[in-house]
């Protein structure tokens, strides 16, 4: 259901991105997807310049030492994490509408989408196989992984600690009862 | 201005990633989240593409560099496809927890590769 007008902030000049016609080939529903909604988009979008923007700082001011992509695995170790507090945080706080839509859209879907990147972690490896440091690649492709993994599941770990539900509803909030990791 | 650009371009590639990313969600109802997949290899594909293109001198570094840490770095997302691998982990499907992480992982390198490789064809 939306219900939640967002009062998207204005992320400047770009408003003519926006798409007209997109062929969905489904029977369209009476109300219009979220994904198509143009308040939703721009939402996205505003949280992205700034996500974005963030990262290539950051790239700017950490170190890279003995061309390791340092920069990449930490902006991405902690974005993972911090998008794992937001997720649970909203989950746990009801359904995605109104503000909590708004968060979701402008924080995690924006902000944490654009200020971690796959992309720069793809070629970043490709440079070191290329120049034949391929333990240096599988190191960096682990360490990732394992990671990013990890702070995405200590984020959604730690939010879920946050918002305990009423006693006997779920004691086991991971579903982790065998506490992997 | 250049960083004002770059913010645009980061802007509209997580726009992109939304709409593309809900486009294959309505399309695909499965349990492995394909489109942080598609949209991360696709964009593994067109940055080594572009750093290619660097590297061969057919595009100013500022021109890469909005285009690749701006557009394809707000385009493709680490953080996303980091909660849906630990997602499917809760929810025991542990085999696609596998493919989504190492898969998606081994496609964006090969992607990497095979977009560099393209520049360096044409």
């Amino acid at each position: 259901m939306e219900q939640g007008k967002p009062s998207p902030a204005d992320p400047g000049p770009d408003r003519e991105h926006l798409p007209r016609e997109i062929d969905v080939a489904l029977t369209v529903p009476p109300q219009r997807p979220i994904h198509l909604h143009p308040g939703y988009v721009l939402l996205v979008m505003a949280g992205g310049c700034f996500g974005a923007s963030a990262r290539y700082g950051l790239e700017l001011l950490l170190p890279a030492p003995y061309g390791w992509p340092v920069p990449t695995l930490i902006i991405n170790v902690f974005g993972a994490f911090l998008l794992g507090v937001l997720l649970e945080g909203l989950v746990r706080r009801g359904p995605d509408t109104g503000r909590r839509r708004f968060l979701r859209l402008l924080v995690g879907t924006g902000f944490m989408g654009a200020f971690t990147t796959y992309s720069s972690l793809s070629v970043d490896a490709m440079h070191l196989f290329d120049a034949g440091r391929g333990l240096v690649a599988f190191l960096y492709l682990g360490a990732s992984l394992l990671l990013g993994t990890g702070a995405a599941f200590v984020g959604i770990w730690a939010a879920a600690r946050q918002y305990r539900q009423p006693p006997g509803h779920d004691v086991d909030p991971l579903g982790l009862s065998r506490g992997q990791q | 201005m250049t960083v004002l650009l770059l913010a645009l371009a980061g802007g509209l590639g997580a726009g992109l990633r939304f709409m593309i990313d809900g486009l294959v969600r309505a399309r695909f109802r499965t349990a492995l989240p394909v489109g942080t997949i598609l949209i991360n290899v696709s964009g593994s594909v067109l940055l080594g593409f572009v750093t290619g293109l660097g590297a061969l001198h057919c595009l100013t570094p500022t021109v890469a560099l909005i285009l690749g840490t701006g557009l394809l770095g707000g385009y493709t997302t680490f953080s996303t496809a980091s909660v849906e691998t630990v997602r499917l982990i809760q929810s025991r499907r542990t085999t696609l927890a596998l493919i989504n992480a190492l898969g998606t992982m081994a496609a964006g390198v090969l992607a990497a590769f095979a977009g560099a490789g393209l520049a360096l064809l044409l």
